[in-house]
């Protein structure tokens, strides 16, 4: 028997855990990368889900886990990665149990008919993830054909037809043309094309806007936009800009060294945020308001080394509301400060902990 | 793809007058000519020439000319298709070189063939399974396979199969084939003698080239468009063969327009310690009697080769990777 979640068991522990329309449920989730230098907690209990027709938005600074996260989702973390421990729960048909994703062999068949099928894959960089010596049309059709048995030809068609949705410009005369001779902003479109080849019914896009300039970012953001309400699709989008999480999602995870620091709703987090940390994001974000040419508010002090994670509180020594003794001491927990907003801080330590 | 090729091939006739300016130069360069070294060889032997007969013999083989006519005279015989007469056999140059170059290249492609073969499985089983037991005995096995000269791995190997087995495993035929016409007998004996040559021969390119393609691969493995790949659900080998391999294979394929000459004259060394009938040996043969024409041919023959052998794998190249098809178009 494969472990599934069912709705009882997970009331027993919140009662606001799973419902229904929950697609993704990402519980404990910690990832390794064991070097010769030591090792890196590139992920270290990470849990968050995510609901059908939902945009969360995973939110941190440069190396703390984002990518590592979705990778462990989607089971290609690659050694010397690995995932020691966590449950990745997903369902794979409406009205069907939530299956455990880590009872699968991740190379096995199981799982990479899920990979581009069920779950897919907007990458973080779209030059280097497309092959130089391939022609668009062929990275496209591949990607249908390994899920669906259907000829060179519909395959085709179907990526036309994708390619006219992603507002491709003349999207017959891409096919047989190479991911150099696209602009950054259509290179984008031929992969949110490609991720949508199979009708995903989780699609995961891994700072999607960052490679390309601000003008097509908002075009490639209200795509996105667009085609996830249409579809009702869920939506993991990873940034490390809280700009672009206001404009697209639903839900925030603030991320910071491989642990979630706060989650909750985006009016939430953006109006009564309970981390220092999302504060300190909060007040980076040019708005119309700040003068020009003052100079915006910087977190100070820089990321600490994967290796030597400090004790206590991973923020603490970056933090200005420091409790000395105790957030260099003891590691926070996340706490429920609102019935879906959580917070990992001693600010807020006096409320329930959160089981999530 | 078309006119890609077309330009290629219209520098062709410039760089062939080129090379013939070289090897008619290379030719040229040791001091004395061919009455030189027949006289000397003559008068090793014990009996003498007399200037008279020295003269005539200059005038008659067209040596007592300026070097450029007696070059402009051999390029007007090329271009007319009459390799002229080699000096030292007294027979003409097309009927000395005719089948031996034949075998050569015969011997070349099978060569190249199977380092190819061996070395594709090999350097990719090394990249994707980085620093496993095989990873290690492959690459043990690669510098040694680099480091020993090809003309040793040859006399070890004879060695081996006289003192071991009795035979011995020189030449491209058996004896009774060796001065025959061809026949199907005859490819079939060949069939069965090329293959220790062309293993000799192809060991040092086999282990270069494995080791060039391991490197190659284990920097592709980690580029992102092996992730995208795999966020697909492209089954591993699959994915390993569609696109890194692909990307890894076009130096390789760029090195195949220095390798195929190399094997071509690389062999000398070896083709005349193995008695092969190919055009290594005559090549040594006519330096040393100063053989002009015939070691002109031979030395043009070779640049002829690798003239054709870049041309083949700039046309590979520019078939397997658009961004060169297209840029030079
Ligand atoms: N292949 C790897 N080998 C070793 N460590 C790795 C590897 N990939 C990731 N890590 C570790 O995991 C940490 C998180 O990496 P990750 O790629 O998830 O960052 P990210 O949040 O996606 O950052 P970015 O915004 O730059 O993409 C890194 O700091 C690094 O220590
Ligand atoms: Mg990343």
């Amino acid at each position: 028997m494969r472990p599934t979640l069912t709705i009882e068991r997970c009331q027993l522990g919140s009662e606001s855990f799973v419902n229904n329309e929950t697609i993704l449920s990402v519980k404990g989730l910690k990832t390794e990368f064991v070097l010769d230098e030591g090792t890196a907690k590139a992920v270290d209990g990470v849990s968050f889900k995510v609901d059908r027709g939902q945009v969360v938005g995973i939110v941190g600074e440069s190396g703390c886990g984002k990518s590592v996260t979705i990778k462990s989702i989607m089971g290609i973390i690659q050694k010397p990665g690995k995932i020691v421990e966590g449950r990745i729960f997903f369902r794979l048909k409406q009205n069907e149990e939530l299956v455990d994703l880590r009872s699968y062999d991740s190379r096995g068949e199981e799982m990479r008919n899920i990979r581009g099928n069920d779950i897919a894959l907007i990458p973080q960089e779209p030059m280097a993830a497309l092959s130089p010596v391939h022609t668009i049309g062929n990275q496209l059709v591949e990607a249908i054909r390994l899920h669906r048995n259907i000829s060179k030809k519909e395959a085709e068609k179907v990526a036309v037809e994708r390619m006219r949705q992603v507002g491709m410009p003349s999207p017959e005369e891409r096919m047989s043309v190479y991911s150099w001779q696209l602009s950054g902003g259509l290179r984008q479109r031929v992969m949110i094309a490609m991720a949508l080849m199979c009708n995903p019914r989780l699609l995961i896009a891994d700072e999607p806007t960052t490679a390309i300039d601000v003008t097509t970012q908002a075009q490639v953001l209200s795509l996105l936009r667009e085609l996830q309400s249409a579809q009702e699709l869920a939506m993991i989008f990873i940034t490390h800009d809280l700009g672009v999480v206001a404009q697209i999602a639903d839900y925030v995870v603030v991320m910071y060294l491989g642990k979630v620091v706060e989650k909750g709703p985006v009016d939430d987090i953006f109006h009564s945020p309970g981390h220092p940390y999302t504060k300190a994001l909060l007040a980076s974000i040019p708005t119309i308001h700040t003068p020009a040419r003052e100079e915006l508010p910087t977190i100070g002090g820089s990321l600490p080394h994967p290796f030597n994670r400090p004790m206590g509180c991973p923020f603490h020594p970056r933090c200005a509301a420091f409790i000395p003794g105790t957030c260099d001491k003891i590691p926070p927990t996340l706490t429920k400060i609102s019935s879906q907003h959580s917070v990992s801080c001693f600010l807020h330590s006096e409320n329930l902990v959160d089981t999530q | 793809m078309l006119a890609f090729i077309l330009k290629r091939l219209m520098t062709l006739p410039l760089l062939m007058f080129i090379f013939s300016v070289l090897a008619f130069i290379l030719i040229q360069a040791p001091p004395g000519d061919f009455v030189t070294s027949y006289v000397a060889e003559l008068a090793a032997s014990g009996s003498s020439v007399d200037q008279l007969q020295i003269d005539a013999l200059r005038q008659l083989y067209g040596l007592d000319q300026p070097a450029y006519m007696q070059y402009f005279k051999w390029i007007w015989r090329m271009l007319h298709g009459d390799l002229g007469i080699s000096l030292d056999f007294q027979k003409p140059i097309s009927e000395l070189i005719g089948q031996r170059l034949l075998l050569t290249v015969l011997l070349g492609v099978a060569t190249l063939i199977f380092t190819f073969a061996v070395a594709l499985p090999i350097g990719i089983f090394s990249a994707t399974r980085q620093y496993s037991f095989l990873d290690y005995f492959f690459t043990v096995f690669n510098y040694v396979g680099v480091a020993t000269p090809t003309f040793m791995t040859a006399l070890i190997l004879m060695w081996l199969a006289f003192s071991q087995f009795g035979i011995t495993i020189t030449g491209l035929f058996s004896p009774e084939f060796a001065d025959e016409s061809w026949s199907w007998a005859r490819v079939i004996d060949l069939s069965k003698h090329i293959w220790l040559p062309m293993v000799i021969l192809g060991l040092d390119g086999t282990a270069r080239l494995a080791r060039i393609l391991r490197a190659n691969l284990l920097d592709e493995l980690n580029k992102p468009y092996m992730e995208m790949a795999r966020a697909k659900g492209m089954p591993e080998w699959r994915l390993v063969l569609k696109y890194p391999v692909r990307l890894a294979l076009n130096p390789l394929v760029s090195s195949l327009g220095w390798y195929l000459p190399l094997i071509f004259s690389g062999s000398l060394i070896v083709a005349t310690v193995l008695n092969l009938p190919t055009i290594g040996p005559l090549l040594l043969r006519s330096l040393i009697s100063q053989d002009m024409f015939l070691a002109g041919t031979i030395v043009l023959t070779y640049f002829g080769l690798a003239v054709i052998g870049t041309l083949l794998s700039d046309i590979l190249l520019a078939w397997l990777d658009p961004r060169i098809r297209m840029e030079e178009a």
